[in-house]
């Protein structure tokens, strides 16, 4: 399994990098895939509800409504289906690689098995919304998904009479019939919203809308293709005779040649044994599971940070219960929290200026304590020689950079690097215990832990507590989002500011320091 | 703005998706059937004869019933398997043996089978055995078809009609 994940990973990182650079990180697909996800649906849903409006319910009134909007009205009513056809099928596409590019990347187990778990049931629904649709237009390719579906729902030992039979003669085919696909073919959209909000109820601030150019330009070309290609249907049905060959929908139905040569009691267990796997795949085996975040409520203000900050929902603030004069203390979810320590960077006890206490932060990662981090980072100073070093700290899930540890440079790693709380940098220049510090993590767009690099960069730029203080000088701090293949770019990005450090000379005065630009700048 | 060949990029990657969805929406085409023979369907729900007769409770069965159960007659449910056997210019397309449906076997029996079949005039016939018997059948139908490419030819089965009928 662990094969296959890091064959998918490397697979994806590879596209994903020549589509950062055509698209940017900000509008790369990739990183949007949920969000893309989200956005066809409610193409789907306009487009569904204007087809709608035209759509008449009967044996052969359904193929002559959608014929009408689709040659009458082409430039309205034949675009809006061609767009409900093709997001539908963009949909199912967003779904197949969204899940497929969780499980390379191993973000579906753990505390995070949750929106995989409901992901699942999704991939039913959609299926049965968009064959439903589809036996709606009652057409050739309808008789024909009409008839392989009864006779596949007709293997299940539940069925008294045979529902298949209803499709054998236009004589049992009622309107009525028409009326029932329409409320299936509403009604599973509506289970698969709710599911979709339950799917992603554990993530803060959820990505639902694609960035606004990248949904443009996804949302011109389904017009393009719409124009270009309107979807049409084949000819109307005729239980009189076998269609024989039918252009199928190869996103919805690659099953249909399946059940036209495998029994339907074999594809039921198929199908039942492989969403049962699937839904149990966060724990085949489970994921391993570091101690969570602790709240030190002698140290917790109740300020509200870490809830804010945290990208899994995993705290939320409670009334005080040590009798404090605050109001509110941090209460960590266990079974939510992803151990990232995203927390333990929002809070502003976490500084490594504190002499007069113990370095013990109002939230923390038992295996990541902050003052170790202090620690290590003094011990680490130790070893540094000339006035180019360089400190990097890094996250878990991005590149190995201890290759580049020598009398020079040193690297400090943790799970998240959105658990490093910005005082650490002032705190690291104006103790001199290096030149300048150099940020790493997962790529841009895509960190682990959802939202580390963005409170990161927020943070740095001074947009969100806690802030890195003005008096940093920028050119002594530099980042580069590397993830775990771009070593290239890493070391070329290392290499160019230790040469700016080295231009620079010796920090002359520590806490007060030259060059006060800002932390707009600070991207190498 | 955007250099060039990144737009250029762009739209190479949104056209090759928009190549396969528009492709791939509805090609390439599946043919599941032979476009050169026609269908014969058969399809038809029957309730068969009970397997056993109903017969009288003897007094001493009466006695050991309680009270509220007690009932002139014993009717077992489960009904006979229906055996269809279908033969097309004396050559045998279905020769089955179909179980009743529910638990206790006390429901209908659905039959549900469809033949391909070379197009042109064919003589069917129909034979249904579903009684006690053990030879022989209960209802017997022959008829002439002249079928084309791709015709579904229905044979059903209703009781209140008489006993096979086709379309």
């Amino acid at each position: 399994m662990s094969a296959i994940k890091a064959v998918l990973r490397k697979g994806f990182e590879t596209i994903e990098d020549l589509f950062d650079r055509i698209f940017g990180a900000k509008n790369n697909p990739f990183y949007q895939l949920g969000a893309l996800g989200w956005f066809y649906f409610w193409i789907v849903v306009v487009s569904g509800i204007y087809v709608y409006i035209f759509f008449d319910t009967g044996v052969t009134q359904a193929y002559k409504s959608l014929e009408y909007l689709t040659h009458e009205q082409w430039y309205a009513g034949g675009v809006m289906r061609s767009l409900h056809r093709y997001a539908s099928d963009a949909l199912v596409v967003m779904m197949m690689v969204h899940m497929l590019r969780e499980f390379a990347m191993d973000r579906f187990r753990s505390s995070r098995w949750f929106a995989w778990f409901t992901g699942v049931p999704m991939l039913w629904l959609v299926f049965a919304a968009g064959i439903s649709g589809y036996w709606m237009i009652w057409d050739q390719l309808a008789q024909y998904i009409a008839i392989t579906t009864a006779e596949f729902l007709d293997a299940l030992p539940v069925f008294g009479e045979s529902i298949a039979r209803n499709f054998v003669t236009d004589a049992k085919l009622s309107g009525r019939f028409f009326t029932l696909m329409v409320f299936v073919h509403i009604a599973l959209p509506l289970i698969l919203l709710f599911i979709m909000w339950i799917h992603i109820q554990r993530h803060a601030s959820p990505k639902v809308n694609p960035p606004r150019t990248l949904a443009l330009g996804t949302f011109a070309m389904l017009l393009v293709v719409s124009f270009v290609k309107p979807a049409l249907s084949q000819p109307p049905a005729d239980l009189n005779y076998v269609p024989a060959t039918v252009n199928l929908d190869w996103f919805y139905m690659p099953i249909y040649p399946v059940l036209n040569n495998v029994s339907g009691v074999t594809v039921w267990i198929a199908l039942v044994a492989a969403t049962v796997f699937l839904m149990m795949m966060p724990w085949l085996p489970p994921g391993k599971r570091h101690p969570v975040a602790v709240v030190n409520l002698d140290n917790c203000n109740g300020c509200g940070r870490c809830a804010a900050d945290c990208p899994f929902s995993a705290i939320t603030m409670e009334p005080r219960s040590d009798g404090s004069a605050y109001q509110l203390e941090a209460v960590v979810h266990a079974d939510h929290c992803t151990s990232c320590g995203i927390c333990v960077g929002s809070c502003p006890t976490a500084t490594p200026f504190r002499t007069k206490s113990d370095l013990s932060p109002g939230i923390e990662l038992p295996e990541h304590q902050i003052s170790e981090l202090r620690d290590k980072t003094i011990a680490a100073s130790g070893k540094m020689t000339g006035n180019d070093r360089i400190i990097i700290y890094g996250c878990d899930n991005s590149l190995d950079a201890t290759d580049v540890i020598d009398d020079k440079t040193q690297v400090l790693t943790m799970p998240c690097v959105g658990m490093l709380p910005p005082s650490f940098i002032d705190y690291v220049l104006s103790r001199n215990l290096f030149d300048g510090v150099f940020l790493t993590g997962c790529r841009q767009g895509d960190c682990n832990y959802r939202l580390g690099l963005k409170w990161t960069d927020a943070r740095l730029a001074g947009e969100r507590d806690p802030r890195l203080r003005k008096r940093v000088n920028a050119d002594r701090v530099s980042k580069y989002w590397a993830g775990l293949t771009r070593h290239k770019e890493f070391f070329r990005k290392l290499t160019a500011f230790r040469k700016r450090l080295a231009a620079m000379g010796p920090e002359q005065d520590s806490g007060q320091q030259g060059k006060k630009t800002g932390v707009a700048d600070i991207n190498a | 703005m955007l250099e060039p060949r990144l737009i250029f990029g762009q739209i190479i990657a949104y056209g090759i998706f928009a190549i396969v969805l528009g492709y791939f929406s509805n090609s390439p085409a599946y043919t599941y059937h032979d476009p050169e023979k026609a269908l014969l369907m058969v399809s038809f729900s029957h309730a068969s004869q009970t397997k056993e007769e109903c017969r009288r409770f003897t007094q001493e069965e009466l006695a050991e019933l309680a009270p509220n159960m007690r009932r002139p007659m014993d009717c077992p449910r489960e009904r006979v398997p229906v055996y269809l056997e279908i033969t097309m210019d004396d050559e045998v397309v279905v020769s089955n043996s179909y179980s009743p449906t529910g638990l206790a076997k006390d429901g209908s029996t659905s039959i549900y089978e469809s033949i391909p079949v070379k197009p042109g005039k064919h003589e069917l016939v129909s034979r249904m055995r579903d009684s006690r018997r053990k030879e022989g059948f209960d209802y017997t139908s022959k008829i002439t078809v002249d079928l084309e490419p791709r015709e579904l030819f229905v044979i059903d089965f209703r009781k209140e009609l008489g006993g096979f009928y086709y379309k």
